[in-house]
């Protein structure tokens, strides 16, 4: 065993904790009476105390420990929340998450003490009550007394043998039980330490429970182990006691006499039992008492929640697993002749579509994992702008696949410090407007269709059309007439072109020119759509449309020249055959005329450098995909449509990463390579 | 791939032949051979960059090694081979005209190519190797590969 295996659940428990610990405190900002959140606090607190105490992290324990002082005085009532507290606890648990990112970093805790919020911890504890003295004692909930005495292990012939040699040689056997603390978090890397203790200096000749099981932390809160040592008993309590977490140890020399005596228990064992012999009887006793730790241990799991922790990786395994699966099922497919094979590539289909229905489903996550750090960063910069800030949440449970989520994070995050800082008026400007003084922002998520939609909409002010006009005019974008004659939906959609802000304070928050074009971009690299609504006066609302998945889309797959191109089903709107003629130039551009909508053309084969292609002329008709981009759309003129596939999508590999137009790959039936044009970047 | 040290440990070489040269590499950067297969071509790249391959179901990028060496390209046929190579998170697949042995090489065959040439164009070449009379040019794949990442 070894630290570092731990390292991962460690970082993962703390996360998880630290978030809780967020929420908990942002009810008790609100309401500063709920004991019932105080209790989640503490407890939070406490287990974080204990964990990175585990661990070793010294400095982090410590800060935990005069948080939980004062936490404990808050849940007793001897301190009472308000602001200022909370603000401290606030600036902990920033300190704890910077002490975690530091073990992700380094693998150790850093040297920074936080000092500062110690100091300010001590001096609540001081100002509140005088007897700081109390949480070591709720900190280690005292469990000595319920360990009960016991008697010496069951030992078998065997045993007995050795260690009744043992004491002839002159060594000292040992019985030592250990308990450890109720909290203790990670009991096997604990027991682990203490194992290392008795392993330098003795020899282990039995444990209750076994040695697995203990590493397995299949056992309750205590463990027993048989050794021979030179060492006195004195020494093992004082070197065991020294390990964190261990609230008891109890070492009883073992006699000779003793020995005896267990031998005799162990015998009258049999006398109950019939005709068995010793070595089974124990045995019997051993497995039936590991057992019922183990019946323990399972119902803890069950209360925790019928989850499993899974390697993200594992999960990629499976996926591209599947993947192969689908793609071979394609070929099937493809040469099914007779009724026998059909029937069952059918029955084949039916399966894989389920099972990759159910792989992508465990792969989903809830936005809820990015959505629960928005109410804190709110309040953050809420306070910072001077503002009243309320966050109303919904639909936190629907549900993402994780690549996705990992992206989706930092554009959330600019476009709700957007509206909370460009969009929301100040306290005055809202109330000359006859607003209520507290703005209102509303991330609302839910699904639609293949697409699952994040909206972020605020009251606030909205977007100024005419003077984003202005500066459309004063960046040289367009002509004063042009841009007299945009729309206001056109006129907003300058807004995601680079380094467009129309705010002409640049606060900390945003407004540094870098904005929503990267949040344009990341969007769209997500396969995703973003757009502004604005009302002025009234607020505005930013949509967010992203793909459920990633990983297998459907596609239209068509011949261009020699070569087979995929294009995502999602982004196509209709497929229409034109005649060459039907093409005009409008400003050098081709386009075309589709029910009164000029829609510009896009020759592929061009772009793309194919070999092969088919000149118009040689053409009657011509085959257009139109394709939608946002609301525009763009006409893609290929040689053929072969069909519509569901489709695995596979990256180029580092080395052809950002390769122009092109979004990915995909293997076909026959097992060739085609590749998924970039819908995003190749429409006009 | 440490090409100053001249030492007399025993390294396998996968020798294979492009136009009227032979070249060599580490067969520790060999992931594995494959015959010719169907590969799609991907725009925007450079032309020695053929396109891609699927190895049972990875998507791996191909280069010509006779358009690398700016020779003519030629009609593939059953003497040619892909080798697939894999450096940490990059695979790469190499066409060559034919793959003729795996030779081992003492330290002491191998002559440092900086005796020979100070061309800095030439850094994806580590060393000529000496076998049974004929010299192997190896060639060090990373090169090849930092060249291309700015190529791209």
């Amino acid at each position: 065993m070894d630290m570092n295996q731990y390292l991962d659940i460690f970082v993962e428990e703390s996360r998880e904790n630290l978030q809780n610990l967020n929420t908990s405190l942002l009810e008790l900002e609100r309401d500063p009476g709920a004991k019932q959140m105080l209790s989640d606090i503490f407890r939070v607190a406490h287990t974080l105390k204990g964990m990175s105490g585990t661990m070793g992290y010294t400095r982090m324990q410590k800060l935990t420990h005069v948080m939980e002082d004062v936490l404990d005085a808050l849940r007793t009532g001897k301190l009472q929340a308000n602001a200022v507290i909370v603000d401290v606890l606030f600036q902990c648990l920033d300190a704890l998450e910077n002490y975690v990112n530091q073990v992700v970093a380094s693998g150790n805790e850093g040297s920074e003490e936080y000092a500062g919020i110690i100091s300010a911890l001590t001096a609540i504890m001081q100002g509140g009550s005088g007897q700081t003295a109390v949480s070591e004692k709720t900190a280690h909930p005292a469990v000595a007394k319920t360990v009960e005495a016991e008697g010496v292990l069951p030992l078998n012939v065997y045993d007995v043998n050795v260690l009744g040699k043992a004491l002839e040689s002159g060594m000292n056997v040992l019985q030592i039980r250990v308990t450890l603390d109720k909290g203790c978090l990670l009991k096997a890397a604990r027991s682990f330490i203490i194992f290392q203790i008795l392993e330098r200096n003795s020899e282990i000749i039995k444990a209750e429970p076994k040695v697995e099981d203990i590493e397995d932390e299949k056992f309750d809160d205590h463990f027993t182990v048989i050794t021979v040592s030179k060492e006195p008993p004195a020494f093992f309590d004082k070197e065991i006691n020294s390990v964190a977490e261990v609230t008891d140890v109890k070492v009883i020399a073992i006699t000779a006499n003793m020995l005896v005596g267990t031998e005799t228990v162990d015998r009258t064992a049999i006398g109950g039992k019939t005709s068995v012999v010793t070595d089974v009887a124990a045995l019997e006793e051993g497995a039936a008492k590991s057992a019922a730790t183990g019946e323990t241990a399972k119902g803890k799991a069950q209360k925790t929640g019928k989850t499993v922790r899974v390697d993200i990786d594992r999960l990629d395994v499976l996926m591209n697993l599947v993947s192969e699966l689908i793609i071979i099922k394609t070929r099937l497919d493809d040469v099914k002749g007779n009724d026998v094979l059909g029937e069952s590539v059918e029955y084949l289909e039916r399966i894989t579509t389920s099972l990759h229905d159910a792989v992508m489903k465990v792969r989903m996550v809830p936005v809820e994992t990015v959505f629960n750090r928005f109410p804190r960063m709110i309040r953050d910069v809420a306070r910072d702008l001077e503002k009243d800030v309320e966050l109303h949440m919904s639909g936190e449970e629907t549900e993402l696949d994780r690549t996705v989520i990992d992206e989706i994070g930092d554009p959330l995050i600019h476009i709700l410090r957007n509206s909370a800082d460009h969009g929301l008026e100040t306290r005055d400007e809202r109330l000359s407007a006859g607003k209520s003084v507290t703005g209102n922002i509303w991330l609302r998520a839910y699904q639609d269709g293949n697409n699952v939609v994040i909206e972020v909409e605020d009251d606030g002010k909205g977007v100024n059309v005419a003077k984003v006009r202005q500066k459309i005019v004063e960046r040289g974008l367009e002509s004063r007439e042009m841009a007299a004659s945009l729309s206001e939906k056109e006129v907003i959609e300058f807004l995601f072109k680079p380094s467009f802000s129309t705010v002409d304070k640049v606060t900390d928050l945003s407004g540094r020119g870098v904005g929503l074009d990267v949040v344009k971009t990341k969007i769209e690299a997500l396969g995703g759509l973003v757009e502004l609504e604005s009302r002025w006066g009234l607020g505005s609302k930013t949509v967010i449309r992203l793909p459920l998945t990633l990983a297998i889309i459907q596609a239209l797959l068509v011949r261009i020249g020699d070569e087979k191109y995929a294009i995502p089903l999602g982004s196509i709107r209709e497929i229409d055959n034109i005649a060459p003629t039907d093409i005009q130039l409008v400003r050098n551009q081709e386009v075309i005329m589709l029910r009164n909508a000029v829609i510009p053309i896009v020759r592929l084969d061009k772009l793309l450098g194919v070999r092969g292609a088919v000149p118009d002329a040689k053409k009657k008709q011509l085959t257009v995909v139109i394709v939608r981009k946002g609301d525009k759309l763009s006409g893609f003129v290929v040689d053929g449509l072969i069909g519509q596939h569901e489709i695995v999508i596979k990256s180029l590999g580092k080395l052809l990463a950002g390769v122009r137009w092109i979004a990915g790959a995909t293997i076909l039936g026959d097992g060739n390579v085609a590749l998924i044009v970039d819908v995003n970047s190749l429409a006009l | 791939m440490d090409n100053k040290v001249i030492d007399t440990a025993v390294r396998q070489i996968v020798v294979f032949r492009v136009g009227q040269e032979e070249y060599g590499v580490d067969i520790q950067k060999v992931s594995i051979i494959e015959k010719m297969m169907g590969i799609a071509r991907v725009p925007t790249t450079p032309a020695f960059i053929l396109g891609v391959v699927n190895l049972r179901g990875e998507i791996i990028p191909v280069l010509d090694l006779r358009l690398r060496f700016d020779m003519p390209s030629r009609e593939p046929d059953d003497d040619t081979r892909i080798i697939i190579f894999r450096m940490g998170e990059i695979s790469l697949g190499m066409l060559v005209d034919m793959v003729s042995e795996v030779h081992q090489m003492k330290g002491t065959d191998i002559e440092s190519v900086t005796s020979i040439t100070n061309d800095r164009s030439l850094d994806y070449i580590t060393g000529v190797g000496k076998m049974d009379g004929r010299l192997v040019t190896l060639l060090n794949v990373e090169k090849l590969i930092t060249d291309l990442g700015v190529a791209v």
